[in-house]
């Protein structure tokens, strides 16, 4: 019993240490003081301030854009390349599979200035006119996509290769084959390859900075300018975009850990 | 042909992971004046501000590294042995952070430190309490996959045979969870090394590591030094991986995959 309380007391212990940060950002999000842990009484200040500031507003409308596009872009080059790298053979799997992983394992600095090395000569150009929104979407779908064939790679080692076979035999084009057996068979690997891609996208800063185009900023650059020093400016709508983000994610977490049940059952 | 698909992919990775790597490899090798050298190299090995950021990035990262999986263990260990019932949605509990935005979760730090008052206090404990926060979930993650594929009936053989907690623990457990302990360590000490937005914003920018060195170098476009030190943390990569087989195996997808 004692052992079961301490168990259960250790896990709280961590989860405090992790969200008692995100609670004071959330509880303070509601007055709108300069200096958080002044309480000015009860206010949805920062939130009017937040949906008024239209600057924060597009960096938070380009930041999704950005996630989404280069979500979707990925999941198509990353779903139609483990698929090809699947039925491909034993040394171009393994070739490929390796590439594949080097963005995975690399550290993000290094990645980010590769490409921006890349692009940099690329345009033969100085640094400041080769960030782009192309070089930028590339570096996103780089980060990105590889996790896409991770997600797909074991759904097609899960499927039963016989259907797509008997599909074939029964007159299926090998399109038709590979729409209606294929797809449908590895679909969930296709969306959490596409949900990781856009959480990972939206997560990123070194890449981001490194290849996006000057003025443009994604919510993770916008933040990182604003509070390092010497800056340090206070944004304090910043709490309120925390509590929403925070909001959206618990909604999010709630759902998945819901449809995983129904999977279960 | 259902191999052809994998040609755009491949194009995709030799245009954008591979060439990449070579224009940094040229960089890292030649001088302002794209003459071949090795002065970027021997710049690593003897100027002070390298060394420095080195053995700030060396040191930083190893103890937040062991704080994690010194927390991460235990955590993973309950988790991965209490009820299936209660598994998901206490591991979901301790993921879900990972979704938030990871400047605004360090930002969060920042303001709740300056609350606490700890925000002008020692520069290096701000960062590793930061790193911790950052990565616990990358460590925690692949242990957890680990402990669960976990073979019980050894466990039981072990005290069936008489051996203790301890010895069992030592002996079995520990053994067999070296694989999400090695993929864990490899998914926290790189990014503790290389991440300056942490130092930057909890050490208020007065812990220079080495991937904030790599930023100086390439915001003064001193493209070759950054070059010459990004080659070598790539290299320190692709040893560690290779030794862990991690090329191989899914450890990797475990911690970040294991998102969704």
């Amino acid at each position: 019993m004692v052992k079961k309380i301490c168990k259960y007391a250790f896990l709280a212990l961590v989860l405090l240490f992790i969200y008692i940060p995100i609670f004071v950002l959330v509880f303070f999000s509601f007055t709108d003081t300069k200096v958080l842990g002044d309480w000015g009484g009860f206010s949805f200040g920062l939130y009017r301030k937040l949906f008024t500031n239209s600057h924060l507003m597009t960096i938070i409308g380009n930041t999704v854009l950005l996630a989404v596009g280069a979500g979707l872009i990925s999941t198509v080059l990353g779903t139609l390349g483990a698929i090809g790298i699947f039925y491909s053979k034993k040394r171009t799997k393994a070739a490929l599979g390796f590439l594949n992983n080097i963005p995975v394992v690399n550290a993000e600095i290094v990645t980010a200035l590769s490409l921006a090395l890349l692009f940099a000569m690329l345009s033969g150009l100085s640094i400041g006119l080769s960030k782009t929104y192309f070089s930028l979407v590339v570096a996103h779908v780089v980060i990105t996509a590889p996790f896409v064939i991770l997600s797909v790679t074991p759904k097609l080692k899960q499927m039963d290769k016989n259907i797509y076979e008997a599909a074939l035999d029964l007159g299926a084009s090998p399109l038709r084959a590979m729409m209606t057996i294929i797809i449908p068979e590895i679909l969930p690997g296709i969306l959490s390859g596409f949900m990781l891609s856009v959480t990972l996208s939206l997560d990123d800063y070194i890449v981001t900075a490194f290849t996006k185009p000057n003025g443009f900023d994604t919510i993770s650059t916008y933040v990182y300018n604003a509070v390092k020093v010497p800056v340090n400016s206070q944004v304090n709508e910043l709490r309120a975009l925390s509590t929403i983000i925070f909001l959206i994610i618990i909604v999010v977490a709630v759902l998945m850990n819901i449809r995983k049940k129904e999977a279960v059952k | 042909m259902r191999k052809h698909l994998c040609i755009p992919y491949s194009v995709f990775l030799v245009l954008f992971v591979v060439a990449p790597i070579f224009i940094m490899l040229f960089y890292a090798f030649t001088d302002a004046e794209n003459h071949l050298t090795l002065d970027n190299f021997a710049l690593i090995f003897t100027d002070i501000t390298v060394l420095s950021a080195a053995l700030a990035s060396v040191s930083v990262a190893l103890v937040a590294t062991l704080i994690c999986l010194l927390i991460a263990y235990p955590v993973a260990y309950i988790l991965a042995r209490s009820g299936i019932k209660r598994q998901n949605a206490l591991l979901i509990l301790f993921i879900t952070p990972m979704w938030i935005n990871f400047v605004m979760r360090i930002n969060a730090l920042k303001e709740f430190f300056g609350l606490i008052n700890l925000l002008d206090k020692s520069p290096y404990i701000n960062t590793i309490i930061g790193m911790v926060y950052d990565f616990l979930p990358f460590m925690i993650l692949p242990l957890y996959t680990t402990l669960l594929k976990m073979d019980k009936n050894l466990i039981e053989a072990s005290y069936d045979l008489g051996a203790g907690k301890f010895t069992t623990f030592v002996q079995v457990i520990l053994p067999m969870s070296m694989p999400g302990i090695v993929s864990g360590i490899t998914m926290v000490f790189m990014p503790a090394m290389t991440n300056y937005v942490v130092s930057d914003i909890l050490g208020r920018s007065q812990i220079t590591i080495l991937g904030k060195l790599i930023e100086n170098y390439f915001m003064q476009t001193n493209w070759n030094a950054g070059a010459a030190i990004s080659m070598l943390l790539l290299a320190i990569m692709f040893v560690s991986t290779w030794l862990t087989g991690g090329f191989k195996d899914d450890g990797a997808q475990a911690a970040r995959g294991g998102l969704w």
